[in-house]
């Protein structure tokens, strides 16, 4: 079971390694986000201050999603995501193995990434290791909940709109646990209980949601 | 026993659910306007002053159900996804689909009359309260339901994938309603609550129940008339259709 899971994942990771390109593009997508806001609302540091979190976290949310089409769009063209659906094993373990990959190849890079533009936000350090923890805890429940939209979209025009508009509603308690916790940290209310509801959404969208995923491919490729 | 259920899945087909949604709009409809006169009549004429809010509070007696009516759709356009995921009948889709843009409606309403009411009484047109924090999020998951159905041509993958999204959209909406709250009451945002007990007339209380009837009747009877024009839309090929088209054209 581990094993089907771990190889359906090391095949979607060998497949970004190839294209690199596709990790980069989401990544500077993320820092340009993260640069547009000090542009749009002015440089004091106290206000950028109070908005780091948020604007960090939207900018996240927001790069998951658009690297979300990645997940089945290649191995819908190809025929791949067929002979998956095919196979003997659960197509919910599959989905969990590509939901590893995925995570690996955007959440945790974005994780990783984030303390640095929190620099650019004057975050103290202690804010900027909660920024990270609440994003590595985070974000593997936005590739799971994700994976649901990028199935029901697959191969439908204006997919990358529409997976917006099914996903960002969902998106809305991850970022407010995951804000709420960088937040707290600033105004020194301590973060535990905001990454410990964080927690619990990202095990219950890792659990449940390869599920939907699975029921979603089912109905994509009929 | 086995009778029943013969009865029951009679009507889950479209043939035989058309006439039957056909003699059912009528009843509803005028079911609607009745409420709907004597709740208004009761809210805009009868119902006394507020004694805080004046007469802007009458604005409740079309806010208040169109709230209700917003959340219970979505719950019974659940129920129908599921229904439809679970037995795999082609009237279930199609209720979901007629339902959705009411339930949409209803939460626009809601919140449009939200701001007609804030403005006076909290001197805003918005805040970012829980209620209308989460009430703005159920608007968007009928958008986005809306949205992906529209996005799909063949019309029995847009049903069971709206179904997936409905069933999704209900397991999560506790948590974004618990989510926005707690968010809320952590930033303390908004300095006004909207917790207070009910405490209103009765009369007050009376006008609100026949108008949360009268939207009720009203989203059956809109529902059953979008259902039956989706029936013959998706069904054209079909003979009933035909002959149905035919005798309604002869009459």
């Amino acid at each position: 079971m581990i094993g089907s899971v771990g190889a359906v994942a090391a095949r979607d990771l060998k497949l970004a390694m190839r294209r690199q390109a596709d990790l980069v593009s989401v990544l500077f997508f993320f820092i340009i986000v993260a640069s547009l806001f000090p542009l749009g609302v002015g440089p004091e540091p106290q206000l950028l201050k109070k908005l780091a979190p948020g604007v960090l976290w939207v900018g996240a949310l927001l790069a998951t999603m658009l690297s979300l089409p990645r997940l089945f769009a290649d191995d819908y063209r190809d025929g791949t995501l067929e002979q998956l659906v095919l196979a003997p094993q659960p197509l919910g373990l599959t989905v969990i193995g590509k939901v590893v990959a995925h995570w690996l190849v955007s959440g945790l890079p974005l994780a990783l990434l984030a303390p640095v533009l929190g620099l650019q936000f004057d975050l103290e350090t202690d804010a900027l290791l909660i920024l990270t923890v609440s994003l590595l805890i985070g974000t593997p429940a936005l590739s799971g909940i994700g994976a649901v939209g990028a199935a029901l979209t697959l191969g439908l025009r204006g997919g990358g709109v529409l997976v917006s508009l099914l996903v960002l509603p969902l998106y809305i308690p991850v970022l407010i646990f995951g804000a709420g916790a960088v937040d707290a940290t600033v105004t020194g209310m301590g973060a535990e209980a905001h990454l410990s509801i964080l927690g619990a959404l990202a095990i219950g969208g890792v659990f449940f949601a390869p599920w939907a995923t699975a029921a979603a491919l089912r109905i994509s490729l009929e | 026993m086995n009778n029943r259920l013969i009865n029951w899945f009679k009507y889950a087909s479209p043939q035989s659910f058309y006439p039957l949604a056909g003699k059912m709009i009528p009843w509803f409809a005028a079911a609607g306007a009745v409420f709907g006169i004597a709740g208004l009549w009761i809210g805009m004429a009868v119902a006394p002053t507020d004694f805080q809010q004046g007469e802007g509070y009458r604005i409740i007696f079309i806010h208040v159900p169109a709230s209700w009516m917003s959340m219970f759709i979505y719950l019974v356009m659940a129920f129908w996804a599921a229904l439809g995921l679970a037995y795999n009948t082609r009237l279930s889709g199609m209720m979901a689909q007629a339902l959705a843009p009411t339930g949409a409606l209803m939460a626009f309403l809601s919140l449009w009359t939200g701001a007609l009411w804030g403005k006076p009484m909290w001197g805003t047109w918005w805040v970012w309260d829980a209620r209308l924090t989460s009430e703005l999020i159920l608007l968007f998951l009928y958008i986005g339901f809306i949205a992906l159905q529209a996005a799909i041509d063949d019309p029995r993958r847009a049903d069971k994938a709206g179904a997936v999204l409905a069933l999704v959209g209900v397991v999560n909406i506790p948590i974004i309603y618990f989510s926005v709250k707690w968010w809320n009451t952590l930033h303390q945002g908004a300095s006004v609550s909207l917790n207070r007990a009910p405490a209103m007339a009765s009369l007050m209380l009376w006008g609100m129940l026949l108008m949360a009837l009268a939207f009720w009747m009203y989203s059956i009877a809109i529902a059953l008339y979008r259902a039956r024009t989706i029936m013959l839309e998706r069904e054209r090929g079909t003979e009933w259709v035909k002959e149905t088209l035919a005798a309604e054209g002869a009459k």
